[in-house]
């Protein structure tokens, strides 16, 4: 017969071989060559100003609303008293905003506000974007969150 | 070919074997972090509601439970809300629209664990669970009364119940028979000759009637299922047992929920939603009038005299959080329903807010093709799935039932 049944063996075997070098590759989590930047201080887009952000109650979980205080500085150091300050944000990957409108609720003095109402509705990476007006000028700062 | 050569293969095929006949391959970390965020065993305590302040008030659960099974509590004495919510079906009815007086536009929605969501109806137009119940009561499709007319009821029928919960019943003998402001010409008349000080004290005993049906409701919970005892099996580090054990489709289904298919970016945590309203692109059923979705559910929300800020809630005004930083406007709230829960899905057909999609095949079918939304924009991106795939996830949402 023409048929050699060791021709079978030997493509299974390539196949296994091909079949476990794949799913090796694809059961080990892609690794970001260059992420994003995590830091919850930082100068704003502009150098105007220097914010940084503190949750008020940690874990922040899922799906639960929690305040965050957020610090607005100048670059040398003195707190910005008078700030506007509007909340905005989302998730770049899903294209889409925040699930809550969050609004500051509380100015706490040294540059302090309380920002209430920040909800994120899933696991992944957020953006929570601070847009500020004070005197000084107006200029933002957007920060990475991984939840 | 010679025989060296052969046995070389052997290892190889042996392996070939071992991955077709049994073991799929391990759950890497972060899969394993979904399955666990997606078990019952990770539903934290159930939230207090400031808002009704009866909420855990055996007593008031009792008689909620009460009013719930009631068809007195209707204008033809022939529909209670367990007539579209039926207790042995999950508090919902098969039907792709629900059926009282009449006919309504949207599906009935199961109750398990609702008193954890912060907005109730598919588009979230009331934010408690008692100012929900006040909605069906009223409406001339389903028991078609009034605030007026109940008020009349309790106090002719549960004075000695309501009482030692509430306080004394107002004084009701110059109250219409039947009034409100929502109801019938007549109806709407009467209640507009009412002083506002009965109008108030009708509307408070209306307003209890919802506290105590939402004390009831409060009681209405997911049990663990197939899947529950998997995941819990994954997270404690042992093999899965007995039915605990998922089939290879199960495994491969799962994992395309959490991972390709991506369906956990809104049904996740344990009752598999994230409580938001999104367009899915599902279109609009025969027959019925413009749907918009939350987008109208937003503007009724903030009017209803009784939500969290009005003046029948319990609650401070600081603590009405999900009302006050709702998102209020934006193209994203056109045809924009509320994410259901999946727990029991598989045993609930027709699918969608108005029972448009028959079966969970159809379902799948649908986030593969991920159809334009007739108005507004769907958030659902076309998904590549095999045959295979689409069964897969299918057994998967079944483990999801008892
Ligand atoms: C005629 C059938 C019918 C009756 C009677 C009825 N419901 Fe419903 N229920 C529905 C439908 C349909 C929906 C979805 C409506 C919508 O989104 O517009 C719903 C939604 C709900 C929801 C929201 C669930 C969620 O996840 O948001 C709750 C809670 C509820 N009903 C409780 C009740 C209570 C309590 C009563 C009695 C006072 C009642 N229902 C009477 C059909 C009915
Ligand atoms: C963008 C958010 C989103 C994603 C992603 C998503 N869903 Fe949904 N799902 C919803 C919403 C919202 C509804 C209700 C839509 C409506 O009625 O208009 C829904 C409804 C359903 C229903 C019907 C449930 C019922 O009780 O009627 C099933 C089943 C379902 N989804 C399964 C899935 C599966 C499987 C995936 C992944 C392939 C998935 N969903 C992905 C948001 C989403």
């Amino acid at each position: 017969m023409g048929f050699n049944w060791r021709y079978l063996v030997a493509i299974i075997g390539i196949a296994a071989v091909a079949a476990m070098a794949l799913t090796k590759l694809y059961s080990v989590p892609p690794q970001p060559v260059s992420g994003p930047n995590f830091a919850f201080s930082k100068p704003s887009d502009q150098g105007t100003y220097v914010v940084a952000i503190e949750p008020e109650t940690t874990p922040v979980k899922q799906g639960e609303l929690h305040s965050w205080i957020v610090t607005v500085k100048t670059p040398d150091g003195k707190p910005v008293e008078s700030a506007k300050i509007t909340v905005s944000g989302g998730m770049p990957a899903h294209g889409h905003g925040l699930p809550t409108s969050p609004e500051v609720t509380d100015h706490l003095g040294e540059g302090r506000y309380r920002v209430e109402g920040v909800k994120f509705s899933m696991a992944g990476l957020w953006e929570l974007k601070f847009a500020i007006s004070a005197p000084q000028g107006d200029d933002q700062a957007v920060f990475n969150l991984m939840l | 070919m010679s025989r060296r050569r052969y046995l070389t293969f052997l290892p190889a095929a042996l392996a070939l074997s071992a991955l077709l006949g049994c073991k799929p391959v391990p759950f890497t970390e972060a899969e394993k972090k979904a399955v666990a965020s997606l078990s019952l065993s990770s539903l934290p305590p159930l939230p207090a509601d400031p808002s009704n302040r009866y909420a855990d008030e055996p007593a008031a659960a009792a008689l909620g439970a009460t009013l719930f099974f009631d068809q007195r509590l209707s204008r033809n004495g022939d529909v209670a809300c367990s007539t579209c919510h039926l207790a042995d079906r999950q508090f919902q009815d098969d039907r792709p629209l629900g059926v009282g007086i009449s006919t309504t536009s949207r599906r009935t929605m199961p109750l398990a664990d609702v008193a954890r969501s912060p907005f109730l109806f598919w588009d979230g137009r009331r934010d408690s669970l008692w100012a929900q119940a006040l909605g069906p009561l009223e409406d001339a499709r389903e028991h078609g009364g009034t605030r007026a007319a109940y008020a009349h009821f309790v106090k002719d029928n549960f004075a000695a119940r309501y009482a030692p919960i509430f306080g004394p019943l107002p004084d009701l003998s110059d109250v219409p028979a039947s009034a409100s402001p929502l109801g019938g010409e007549t109806e709407k008349v009467a209640w507009a000759a009412m002083s506002e000080a009965q109008q108030e004290a009708v509307n408070r005993v209306f307003a209890d009637i919802g506290k105590a049906i939402a004390a009831f409701e409060r009681s209405i919970v997911h049990e663990k299922t197939r899947f529950d005892r998997f995941a819990e099996a994954v997270a404690s580090g042992v093999e899965p047992e007995g039915d605990a054990a998922l089939t290879d489709e199960e495994f491969a289904g799962l994992r395309l929920f959490v991972g390709k298919a991506n369906c956990i970016e809104c049904h996740n945590g344990p009752r598999f939603t994230d409580d938001h309203f999104h367009n899915t692109g599902i279109p609009p059923a025969d027959g019925l009038s413009e749907d918009l979705g939350r987008q109208a559910g937003v503007a009724q929300v903030l009017a209803d005299p009784f939500n969290c800020l009005g003046l029948y809630s319990d609650a401070a005004p600081e603590a009405c959080k999900e009302l006050r930083f709702m998102v209020k406007s934006g193209p994203e709230l056109r045809r924009a329903y509320k994410t259901p829960s999946l727990r029991g899905v598989a045993d609930r057909p027709p699918y969608m807010h108005a029972g448009q999609i028959p079966t969970l095949e159809a379902v799948v079918d649908h986030y593969a093709r991920a159809p334009k939304s007739r108005e507004g924009k769907s958030e659902v991106v076309p998904l590549k799935l095999s045959e295979s795939e689409r069964a897969a996830l299918v057994a998967f949402l079944k483990t999801l039932s008892n």
